[in-house]
């Protein structure tokens, strides 16, 4: 792909090295990895999307490589009236909600506001927590996040436990059975396949090259670039024109920060919530009461040694007080 | 080198750290475990998390405390037992790599995604060997820490 100035958008990024530099260029061409080693964070300007769906299909275009390919059939899973198949492989071609075949897919709304109704429509996706429940809270270390912000669940090692999906205040990943490390454990009594979610096209970025989903939107929806950088474009571009920000503080802060015309609350009412539908609902930060409970075990130690010093002070003194007798 | 109550607290520590520790993999509610009047909050993963921290923050202060006391003054008259030192080595490595990841979970903190799986595999892989040395140490008659010497409270 070449740009009107005839410099590839490929070699353009690669070339980009400042952070600083990447807020001087259009929207679409701000950095995609920044050597500042700031998190990427995308901006999402919801005035601008116009639901075409040129992003969905991107994603399932360039994803389609990871998406799973599952063998039948399944093995029983114990106690199978508690554990139940999630099968999507039959149903690839569901783009109204997130599915593991689904990354990404696009929420609409009508809302009145302002005195006027706006129809808001919405590409929705994993938020790349900066602090994510997801990756903390894995107990199998499948889920992480990478020192440039995008959050990814290891398909080769994750056993689809589905405790990122319940832990996630979006509950975005979504899991297929009958792939995945599971298979070759105990498949029926632990695991129940791999989860799946947007992984920010992370081998494109590592690369140099954008998103499919941004590469791909006809109306430059979507930025992406240092996070500071897009924190502060969000907050001039709302301050300008009144809008709302989604995203920047909710569940402590993520790297996906949504600009609409209309309020989130109002949003958050009137979209359809529900399996692979996340809402639009304020999120507190899910790793608060760890991060304060975080002093207590730094603390913890050092109170040990202290009462263990008078502890030995006084054991010694008896035992050689006993010695003297 | 300790008193009963100190045991029991300690014991009692470890039991509820292993039961939250369980609970971080989702097999509670799986198993119905979960469902059994009382239960349900095993399958709440923020709130089994919450309660491993403050376990395991009593843990350390325990650990830490003990450790000072044997190396000060305790290793002079204490010798650990070889079941002793085997289960000794394995809570340093399940407590060190547990204290690595409330690091991890830090707002500030980043560890590379391979690094964090390395960690949780020690740290689940080393608490099942802890275990299955608990239980071979109570079921031989293993069970002292330290081969004490006569007169002085183990």
């Amino acid at each position: 792909m070449r740009d009107k100035n005839g410099i590839s958008r490929r070699n353009f990024l690669k070339g980009l090295g400042a952070g600083s530099a990447a807020m001087l260029l259009p929207a679409r061409d701000v950095a995609a990895a920044p050597k500042s080693g700031e998190e990427l964070c995308t901006l999402l300007d919801l005035s601008k999307c116009i639901a075409c769906g040129e992003c969905v299909s991107a994603c399932r275009e360039v994803n389609e490589s990871k998406f799973p390919e599952p063998k039948k059939p399944y093995p029983e899973m114990y106690p199978t009236s508690r554990v139940k198949v999630e099968d999507w492989s039959e149903r690839r071609d569901v783009d109204d909600h997130l599915t593991p075949y689904n990354w990404l897919y696009i929420q609409s709304a009508e809302v009145d506001f302002g005195g006027q109704t706006h129809e808001i429509n919405i590409p929705r996706r994993c938020l790349h927590c900066r602090n994510a429940p997801c990756a903390n809270l894995c107990p199998w270390g499948a889920a992480g996040k990478q020192k440039n912000g995008i959050v990814r669940i290891n398909e080769d090692v994750c056993l689809g436990g589905a405790k990122c999906r319940t832990v996630c205040p979006w509950h975005i990943p979504q899991r297929q059975t009958g792939v995945g490390l599971y298979l070759r454990l105990m498949p029926g009594f632990a695991g129940n396949g791999v989860m799946y979610k947007c992984d920010r096209c992370y081998n494109l970025i590592n690369q140099g090259e954008l998103p499919a989903c941004i590469e791909a939107c006809p109306e430059d929806v979507q930025t992406i670039g240092p996070r500071s950088e897009i924190v502060a474009k969000a907050h001039e571009l709302a301050k300008k024109n009144n809008w709302f920000i989604y995203g920047e503080e909710e569940n402590g802060g993520t790297n996906t920060i949504y600009l609409s015309p209309v309020p989130f609350e109002l949003l958050n009412e009137v979209v359809d919530k529900g399996i692979g539908r996340p809402g639009f609902s304020a999120v507190e930060d899910s790793m608060a009461d760890e991060e304060k409970l975080a002093y207590a075990v730094g603390i913890a130690p050092f109170a040990g040694i202290a009462a263990g010093v008078i502890k030995a002070g006084k054991f010694l003194a008896s035992a050689g007080g006993r010695k003297n007798d | 080198m300790t008193n009963p109550l100190f045991t029991r607290i300690f014991k009692l520590n470890i039991f509820i750290m292993a039961l939250t520790g369980v609970a971080q993999m989702p097999i509670f509610k799986r198993y119905y475990i979960a469902d059994i009047p009382g239960l349900g909050w095993l399958n709440d993963f923020y709130l089994t998390n919450k309660i491993h921290y403050i376990f395991g923050t009593v843990l350390l202060f325990m650990t830490l405390y003990l450790l000072t006391v044997f190396a000060l003054g305790g290793k002079q008259y204490f010798k650990l037992t070889s079941s002793g030192m085997l289960r000794a080595v394995l809570y340093l490595i399940v407590i060190a790599t547990g204290a690595l990841r409330v690091v991890k979970n830090l707002h500030s903190v980043t560890f590379d995604p391979f690094t964090v799986m390395v960690i949780d595999w020690t740290h689940l892989g080393f608490a099942m060997l802890l275990g299955v040395a608990a239980m071979f140490a109570f079921f031989k008659g293993r069970k002292p820490y330290l081969e004490g010497l006569p007169g002085f409270r183990r």
